[in-house]
């Protein structure tokens, strides 16, 4: 019996014949930030993707809010709160920012609600506001991002999972993000945060875990993490 | 007779036929745009749709009613033949091409070429069904006379130009299918969905759109249009045959990638163009040059111009 909202034991994915993930556990909390970070390959966003069922894991368990998810297909599991924002952020190039916001939105009937969490994305990315009829495939890498995260908002998501932020965006607005995800926690949202800037990554979560090779080598208090030698050398480029 | 009457007349012809070239090269557009696989089947799905309306013609006896009754025959026949190749196409998604998804896209490919041999030959098969309407003594694979049902008469009087109900039929189904289909992909929530699983279908699956099928709907939807198809191109052609998919085919695929693929403009603007271009060359050339040059047409797009007239810019993907 556990009291974790996420819940991963042991997992075990792969494509095709090539095993990726070679049981992965971790858990995070209500409430939490936690990171999970590694280097290029060691198969972060296979776990997030095993996760939210859009890959298939071949073995092992994955509990939400007490309960298995394992073999649930992909609207189900985000019907229960489990929303993912991909890595390379994958907006719909060809819909306006309205358009994509709208999508994340898609398996929701409560129309004052949508309106209700819509304005509070215009109010923690208020540039999604101005550029509402934009072609997104036309916005930056850091607008399209903010995107990313409003979309996944309107899925109204327990429990965030963010694939790398960070990835390809000028630090200015890599620090607007990651306070904007601070906000988002503060209020309630529980975030699982994939990244490769694992100073930043650790920085924010209360708690990290370090994957290698398809296994988790490394956890702990973040500042237990910042502090190890290993993780310095191998992780922080000291 | 003047040069100009026969050029319009062959214009009005053109454009009828063109516009049934492009209710099939929709079918073609919408699923590469949805899911990259030209299906070589469409338009043996198409030929099959035109099979069923035959069949339940001579069923059903429509030759004999009146012509009130008529107008519910061919009502009949194109709601009958849109189910059953949107359900056919449907089949097809669900039974040969889904489980490629993860697949080359060539494994896809062969395996419409496979599904087009298939139907092909359920047509030969059906062409030998035991029924007045198909044999007239002739074997399963002579081509049949689709009865015309429809009264062919010049609705401009007298005149040497002549717009026949048949004409009429043509438009007055294909462009509302046509407007029809462009504000259900734009407003409706199935044509969003449509549009973000062209776009993306690892993000669309993230916000919850049940990928596979809301590419079985595009099949359908695809496959539904080329049944439309099916019963005018009859209605207006008056002969069908097993290997009709394959002209209808070629001309629809042209008139796509010319319109530039995965576009649904694109795909009206090329079947109109295909279908001026096939009656001018039938009035000015020879018929026999005509397939030539809409294969020469083909080759020329996919070398100079392969994103198509419309297709550059790539707004409209579905
Ligand atoms: N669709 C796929 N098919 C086959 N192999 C894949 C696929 N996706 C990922 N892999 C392989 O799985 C391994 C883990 O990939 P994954 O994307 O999960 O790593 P990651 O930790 O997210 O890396 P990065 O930091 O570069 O995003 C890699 O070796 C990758 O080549
Ligand atoms: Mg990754």
């Amino acid at each position: 019996m556990s009291d974790f909202l996420l819940d991963v034991r042991n997992l075990h994915s792969s494509y095709g014949q090539i095993e990726v993930l070679g049981g992965v556990s971790l858990h995070v909390t209500e409430g939490e930030i936690v990171s999970l970070i590694g280097a290029n390959g060691a198969g972060k966003s296979t776990t997030l993707m095993s996760i939210s069922q859009v890959v298939q894991p071949r073995s092992g368990d994955v509990r939400f809010a007490g309960e298995s998810i394992l073999g649930l297909r992909p609207d189900e599991v985000i019907r229960r709160g489990l929303v993912q924002v991909p890595e390379g952020r994958r907006v719909f190039p060809r819909m306006t920012v309205l358009e994509n916001l709208m999508m994340g939105a898609y398996l929701r009937n409560d129309t004052a609600g949508v309106e209700h969490d819509l304005g509070k994305v215009y109010e923690l990315f208020s540039v999604l506001k101005e550029r509402g009829s934009q072609i997104a495939g036309t916005l930056s890498g850091g607008e399209q991002q903010m995107l990313a995260i409003g979309r996944a908002l309107l899925s109204k998501p327990r429990l965030l999972m963010m694939d790398e932020p960070s990835m390809g965006i000028a630090p200015i607005l890599v620090s607007r993000i990651f306070a904007a995800i601070r906000q988002l926690n503060s209020e309630g949202l529980t975030v699982l945060l994939v990244e490769q800037n694992a100073r930043a990554a650790l920085g924010l979560s209360a708690r990290g875990y370090v994957l290698e090779t398809g296994a988790i080598q490394f956890e702990g208090p973040s500042s237990e993490l910042l502090s190890d030698p290993r993780i310095q050398s191998a992780y922080l480029g000291d | 007779m003047l040069d100009f009457e026969v050029f319009t007349q062959q214009l009005i012809t053109g454009l009828s036929n063109g516009m049934i070239i492009a209710l099939i090269a929709i079918g073609y557009t919408m699923v590469y745009g949805i899911i990259e696989l030209i299906n070589f089947a469409h338009g043996d799905v198409f030929m099959l749709g035109a099979f069923l309306a035959l069949t339940l013609l001579g069923a059903l006896g429509m030759e004999a009613w009146g012509p009130s009754g008529q107008v519910f025959g061919v009502a009949l026949m194109l709601i009958g033949s849109a189910v059953f190749c949107g359900g056919l196409n449907w089949s097809l998604d669900r039974l040969a091409y889904r489980s490629l998804r993860k697949s080359s896209k060539l494994s896809l490919l062969v395996s419409a070429i496979g599904c087009s041999f298939v139907c092909m030959n359920l047509g030969l098969f059906w062409g030998g069904a035991p029924m007045e309407v198909f044999s007239n003594g002739n074997s399963a694979a002579a081509p049949k006379h689709f009865p015309a049902i429809i009264p062919q008469i010049n609705l401009l009087g007298d005149g040497f130009l002549r717009i026949t109900p048949a004409d009429l039929l043509v438009f007055t189904v294909t462009i509302p299918l046509m407007v029809g289909l462009t504000i259900m992909v734009k407003r409706t929530r199935l044509g969003r969905a449509m549009r973000a699983v062209a776009q993306d279908p690892t993000a669309a699956s993230l916000m919850g759109i049940p990928v596979d099928r809301v590419i079985g709907a595009t099949f359908f939807i695809g496959g539904a249009l080329g049944g439309f198809a099916s019963v005018i191109y009859s209605l207006y052609n008056n002969t069908i045959g097993f290997q009709m998919g394959t002209r209808a085919g070629l001309d629809a695929f042209t008139a796509a990638v010319l319109g530039g693929i995965g576009s649904l403009p694109g795909a009206v603007l090329g079947g109109l163009t295909i279908g001026c271009v096939r009656s001018m060359s039938d009035q000015y050339l020879e018929t026999r040059w005509t397939n030539t040059i809409v294969f020469c047409i083909l080759v020329l797009i996919l070398i100079f111009r392969p994103n198509g007239l419309l297709g550059k810019t790539r707004k409209e993907k579905v």
